[in-house]
């Protein structure tokens, strides 16, 4: 597994592909910190544009990735190496290559404005780890789809229907239900469903160490304190290693039944 | 005629020729501020050196003027009030007044003014007074210049830093106030004037008051208090070129209005509040040219407000710009700049011509259910304000403003949060 990790990763490591996405965090972040200058407000507008691209580019680039891998999955299948090896294996070497451009990207030009030593550290930390974080959930949840459907389209299609669901769609469903009963207390509602997304999870997790968590009044009280204690960072962080582990073994799964 | 003109002029000359000039020191033959007050008669001057005075509790019965040289320093060990004012006519100046320790019992003060008129209070120190000065049926008094400094950590045991009750005809101008349970405070206060004063880093408001009618409140500088400023059951203000800054927090207002009537709030300066301005049950209230900058809310206006006029007023970069949670009723919004607002203007007069909503459908969500507050800044939410933006199905009728800036006004909105004049207190 070891060694399939290291093909995969170096040679998208190279890939003009993680080149590029490495190097638009780079210059958007570059651009940012240059333009504005604060960088607590560098977050937050970073926030904003990586919640929503870290995971489409992840779905999208993990199944592109499947596809155009297929031959050479095909003549490792041939060699005596185990099945969930080689998928395994990919997997890591995507996720981790997709995670350094986005260390690199996100994490140079705010060392290079020093970002160390402030008190804009802790916020730094918490936005890289939870863009990585939803790297490795959305690299296994493409790969998975890739591997699903031996169609490119389908493939694609499901990716992005994915995308839209995590990042709009759960959104919508929740608000209706937050509407339709708001007679009845929802706090605590509101908490699990957004823990249950890892996309609202991480926005909150964000925005509760940002100022603005004072418009959330009441609920952003409930969702701090649950946040604030020992419990409720290791729930948040066990959805999120779940989210995680459920695609790999959605891969294991499929790698060991598929036919080739 | 002329003679007897003549006479009052003598008698007064006469009378301001007897007028003493006290000593007080350490070596002086009065050595002690009580003495001094005991020996003295009304319209008598007392010269107090510097130095430290640790008598109780002072009270000046007569009509005299004090004056500190230098400081000195009047101590309550904090044990008991400090100075206390009967008499009319009665002027102090120049003094530091330190350590009355609090108290559950009572509202031990700094200075406290008794029933008397005409006083000056100016150019004081108070340093770690429980209440800084505190005026009961007092009437037209003068508090000025004045440095007060608290050390409140608690809201229950701290007391307010100026504190009116009572009173009529009092002005309250260039005083800097901070660390106090309430900066200034009135209740049941009438005909007064607050001018430019600094109030900031108190627990709970800057600015307080309730029940108190035809006062003015221009050029002050409220910042970073617990919870902004706090106005109510009032009628007849005016509140003018203030500036409400950076009270910011869960339960935080910049200016908290309810219950006020004819009311005018002109050219004020609104700047990350988490709520600018929150009204409720107020009317005849006009809003001009005020500029609301980087606020959660800029303004929040709850039930049982009517005929409240909002013109010419700029709305730069809020969260939300505004919330109602009830009908629009006959409130009126004409004329404001709204930097949100993303029409055109083809006949180039200045103004827009779409006309404005300024509420935006997830500020109306979120009054609706207020636990949708945490799908903020999720793309989902905007998503919903642009199609509602291009198409509006939920905006409550009514609530437009038919000429929208398309530039803001002309006075300077410049950031005061970086200020270093504003923050140099």
């Amino acid at each position: 597994m070891k060694n399939i990790l290291r093909y995969s990763f170096f040679d998208l490591i190279r890939s003009r592909w993680t080149i590029i996405y490495g190097g638009f965090y780079l210059i958007l972040t570059f651009a940012l910190i240059w333009l504005s200058g604060d960088l607590l407000k560098v977050i937050t507008s970073l926030m904003n544009i990586t919640l929503m691209l870290v995971p489409l580019i992840a779905l999208l680039f993990s199944s592109m990735y499947y596809y155009h891998s297929r031959d050479f999955v095909e003549l490792l299948l041939a060699q005596p190496l185990k099945r969930t090896h080689i998928f395994i294996g990919q997997y890591w070497g995507i996720a981790i290559s997709l995670s350094v451009s986005l260390i690199v990207g996100l994490g140079l030009p705010f060392l290079i404005f020093g970002v160390l030593g402030t008190s804009v550290l802790y916020h730094f930390f918490t936005l890289i780890g939870v863009n990585l974080m939803l790297t490795f959930i959305f690299v296994g949840l493409g790969f998975a789809g890739a591997l699903r459907y031996e169609n490119r389209i389908k493939g694609f299609g499901l990716g992005i229907l994915i995308w839209l669901f995590f990042a709009v769609i759960y959104d919508g469903i929740v608000l209706l239900g937050l509407v339709v009963f708001r007679d009845y207390p929802l706090d605590h509602f509101a908490l699990g469903a957004s823990i249950f997304n890892p996309i609202d999870l991480s926005r909150i997790l964000i925005l509760l160490k940002l100022d603005i968590s004072a418009l959330m009044g009441y609920t952003g009280a409930v969702f701090q304190k649950f946040l604030g204690s020992t419990t409720g960072i290791i729930i948040a962080i066990a959805v999120l290693m779940l989210w995680v582990v459920f695609p790999i073994g959605r891969i294991r799964f499929l790698a060991l039944r598929k036919d080739f | 005629m002329k003679a007897y003109l003549f006479t009052i002029i003598l008698i007064i000359n006469f009378s301001q020729s007897q007028a003493a000039n006290w000593q007080v020191c350490a070596e002086c033959s009065c050595s002690q501020l009580s003495e001094a007050i005991e020996a003295a008669s009304p319209g008598d001057t007392l010269t107090v050196d510097s130095g430290l005075y640790q008598e109780g509790r002072i009270i000046i019965g007569k009509s005299l003027v004090l004056r500190g040289n230098n400081y000195p320093r009047i101590d309550g060990k904090g044990e008991s009030e400090v100075i206390t004012i009967t008499a009319d006519h009665v002027s102090l100046v120049g003094f530091q007044i330190q350590n009355v320790g609090h108290s559950y019992l009572e509202d031990r003060a700094g200075i406290r003014v008794q029933k008397a008129k005409h006083f000056i209070i100016q150019n004081n120190r108070l340093i770690n007074t429980f209440f800084g000065i505190y005026l009961e049926h007092a009437q037209y008094g003068l508090i000025s210049h004045n440095f007060i400094e608290g050390q409140a950590i608690e809201e229950m045991s701290s007391g307010n830093a100026i504190h009116l009750w009572y009173s009529k005809h009092v002005e309250i101008t260039d005083n800097e106030i901070s660390g106090h349970r309430d900066g200034i405070y009135f209740e049941f206060v009438d005909n007064s004037q607050v001018r430019r004063n600094k109030s900031h880093h108190n627990l709970r408001y800057g600015l307080h008051f309730m029940f108190s009618n035809d006062d003015e409140y221009h050029q002050n500088i409220f910042r970073e208090n617990g919870a902004g400023v706090a106005v109510m059951f009032s009628k007849k203000i005016r509140l003018t070129e203030n500036q409400f800054i950076e009270n910011w927090g869960r339960a935080a207002y910049g200016l908290l209005l309810k219950e006020i009537y004819d009311a005018d709030i002109i050219d004020n300066h609104f700047e990350h509040n988490t709520l600018g301005i929150h009204v409720e049950g107020c009317s005849r209230i006009l809003y001009k040219a005020n500029t609301f900058l980087y606020n959660g809310w800029a303004m929040r206006v709850a039930g049982g407000c009517s005929k409240n006029e909002i013109k010419g007023n700029n709305f730069i970069d809020n969260t939300f710009d505004l919330s109602m949670n009830s009908q629009v009723g006959d409130n009126y919004f004409d004329g404001n700049y709204w930097s949100d607002y993303a029409s055109y203007d083809l006949d180039r007069d200045g103004i827009g011509d779409v006309p404005h909503n300024p509420v935006k459908l997830f500020s109306y969500v979120v009054n609706q259910s207020p636990e949708a507050i945490m799908l903020l800044r999720s793309t989902f939410v905007d998503l919903l304000n642009f199609s509602e933006k291009v198409s509006p199905v939920f905006s409550p009728p009514g609530l437009e403003d038919q000429q929208p800036h398309i530039k803001p006004f002309s006075q300077n909105f410049k950031t005061y949060a970086d200020d270093s004049a504003s923050q140099d207190f």
